[in-house]
């Protein structure tokens, strides 16, 4: 008999549920989940063996035993000294900022569905670099000016970037574009500002803008330990509307998320995290970059924020060892050492994008 | 597998205008979707029929006019309360790189969820539900990049369901799969509207998928509605002309006995007419071909 499909009237083809398919259905959303944390506690006990390690080894080396007592102060002097100020500051500003700059980029890069559009590409931590090197060489400050300064370009610089790629709600793609230019921009002001400076200053920019976790003390662990203890609990409640927003505008808004709303909390979240990095150690080249890319191949899933904080604290934490072992006595700024690992990476994911015309 | 209130509801356009920055795409769209049954918005491309599906979806504020669901302004409503009643597939959602299928499925159950209560059995059973009826339950560990087109679409689907909506509004699910897999997908489609009485409202590209899959048609063009109704009513050799500027003989569809449009293009003689381009045998074949099908029609 003829008969449109949609007409028949006959009863239901929808087939029932098979009873092991709950036990499917679990099975599937438990499996990454387990290798998730299999990773976060790898990373945990990997960043805790060479935080160990970073306070342990050096020109005056400390072994284990003495290195907990002197922690709470009950060491001799000499290494209560060395611990408690010289390298427990250091290892902690490594963990935190490397963790700062992971969770900064990833949550960019999540939101923008593009790996290029870490804070250290789009321009904020340029921002935060041009800042700086005006208040070392035209007002000749140091320390917490320096931090300050970074702090309130990055700040500016996210501001400009959003407004000037905003049309009806920011496009990710549009973003990166002028958040790129927007870093070109910052560049050249940068190397202005070198070219006007005295060559001690011009030394001391130089050496910041590597980056470097020299010389950090307590004033430099405090600023990025609180902020990250405010901001890391929001970005676990911001992450559930992340995962919405990652399925592209419109099916977001359609499962009824507030898509420019969000959008714009997860930016100032990753902009204050990536702000108080950069004030804290400089623009550390590409941590927040290639940080976030091995979590997720590392978990397997589709959005890490958490493995993602852990890989770059790991990823610092060892780069500066290397730094300060490898050309003993002379110690690098850390900023080489990640920069000779996140370079051949960005030129891996240049080419492979070619390859596949997108951007990775 | 069953919508999360069990109640119908009532989607209207009132008065819509339609617009992207300046430029006007739709004017003046008045209509009512009838509840528990299939729609297929149809029309020429750049008509406004995803731009229609857009408003009524509430991706896109009109520029006049409202959508009414059940009586009240939907970009009144809060948008969380919206997405627990109304559905929406886009024309080109994004996977994030990575994600398992069960897990995209899952994140359709995200109006539902507060940040006090987050993941529960109920919403483990309308997933598994939703996966089961669009046969994506096997695929469950995959990850979606590696799916084929019907898959994925399908898969989509499956996260559509789980937000347990009784309107569900689909903008071109079937372009880029092959024939066996659009037949496939709105298979599925029928099959949700049978069992639940889902009001499904989809726009499709093709005319006789059109027809055969939906109770009513509302056709575009120009950003203007020129014709709704059942496709017997609205599908007409004339109002194809007008619609998609193509003249076309429509005949009943040799399975369903719906209206079946077979366009004629320039190369093809009808009526005594010499064709352009082809000798006098290739003509007589075809007019004695055109001769079986009028006889088809009587």
């Amino acid at each position: 008999m003829q008969q449109s499909p949609v007409m028949d009237t006959g009863s239901s083809t929808l087939v029932s549920r098979p009873p092991d398919a709950l036990d499917t259905v679990r099975h599937a959303r438990k499996a990454g989940r387990a290798r998730a944390a299999a990773v976060g506690i790898a990373l945990t006990v990997g960043i805790a063996v060479s935080f160990a390690a970073s306070v342990s080894v050096g020109d005056f080396p400390i072994p284990l035993a003495e290195v907990i007592p002197a922690i709470f102060g009950f060491g001799s002097p000499d290494s209560d000294f060395i611990i408690r100020t010289l390298r427990l500051p250091r290892a902690l500003t490594a963990v935190l900022v490397g963790g700062a700059f992971a969770f900064s980029g990833a949550i960019f890069q999540s939101l923008a569905r593009n790996p290029l559009a870490s804070p250290d590409i789009i321009g904020i931590t340029a921002g935060a670099s041009a800042a700086a090197v005006f208040i070392i060489v035209m007002v000749g400050g140091g320390g917490v000016l320096i931090s300050l300064g970074a702090f309130a370009g990055a700040l500016a610089t996210a501001i400009l970037i959003y407004f000037l790629a905003y049309r009806q709600g920011v496009s990710a793609y549009r973003l990166v574009l002028v958040g790129i230019g927007i870093a070109a921009v910052l560049n050249s002001v940068i190397w202005y500002l070198l070219t006007r400076a005295q060559i001690w200053e011009a030394q001391r920019a130089t050496i910041w803008l590597t980056g470097s976790l020299n010389g950090r003390g307590w004033e430099h662990v405090r600023p990025v330990g609180l902020t990250m203890l405010v901001l890391f609990p929001a970005v676990l409640v911001l992450a559930q509307p992340l995962r919405i927003l990652q399925l592209g505008d419109d099916a977001a808004k359609g499962l009824g998320a507030g898509v420019e709303r969000y959008r714009r909390y997860l930016i100032l979240v990753a902009v204050a995290l990536a702000a108080v990095a950069t004030a804290s150690a400089g623009p550390v080249a590409f941590v927040a970059f290639v940080a976030p890319p091995i979590a997720r191949r590392l978990t397997n899933s589709s959005l890490t924020l958490v493995p993602a904080a852990l890989t770059g604290a790991l990823l610092l934490l060892v780069s500066d060892l290397v730094a300060r072992l490898a050309f003993r006595p002379t110690e690098l700024p850390v900023g080489i050492i990640t920069g000779l690992v996140g370079a051949p990476y960005l030129l891996w994911l240049l080419a492979r994008a070619n390859k596949v015309g997108s951007g990775g | 597998m069953s919508t999360d209130d069990g109640r119908i509801h009532l989607l209207q356009a009132q008065d819509l205008t339609l617009a992207y920055d300046k430029l006007e795409v739709a004017k003046d769209l008045s209509l009512s979707i009838p509840p528990g049954q299939i729609t297929c918005i149809v029309g020429a491309n750049a008509c406004g029929k995803s731009t229609l599906l857009r408003a009524l979806s509430r991706l896109l504020k009109p520029h006049k006019g409202s959508v009414l669901l059940d009586g009240e302004s939907i970009h009144r409503m809060p948008t969380k309360e919206v997405a627990r009643l109304l559905g929406i597939l886009p024309q080109s959602p994004i996977a994030p790189e990575g994600i398992t299928v069960a897990d995209l499925v899952a994140r359709g159950r995200y109006p539902h969820q507060k940040w006090f209560r987050q993941w529960s059995t109920a919403d483990e059973e309308v997933i598994t539900d939703a996966m089961v009826v669009t046969g994506t339950l096997d695929l469950a560990e995959r990850p979606v990049d590696e799916l084929s087109g019907g898959q994925r679409q399908r898969v989509w689907i499956a996260m559509a369901l789980a937000q347990g909506t009784d309107l569900m509004l689909l903008d071109e699910p079937t372009t880029f799969l092959d024939l066996a897999h659009q037949v496939e997908v709105l298979d599925l489609l029928v099959d949700l509207n049978r069992a639940d009485g889902r009001t499904i409202v989809l726009v499709l590209h093709d005319l006789n998928h059109a027809c055969r899959y939906s109770h009513h048609l509302i056709a575009m063009r120009q950003g203007r509605l020129v014709a709704e109704g059942p496709p017997q009513q609205v599908v007409t050799e004339t109002r194809v002309r007008d619609v998609f500027d193509l003249s076309c003989r429509v005949v009943p569809d040799p399975v369903t006995g719906t209206p079946m449009v077979v366009p004629i293009g320039r190369h093809c003689n009808i009526g005594g007419e010499k064709p352009a381009a082809s000798g006098d045998e290739q003509s007589t074949e075809l007019a004695s071909q055109q001769e079986q099908v009028h006889q088809g029609r009587a």
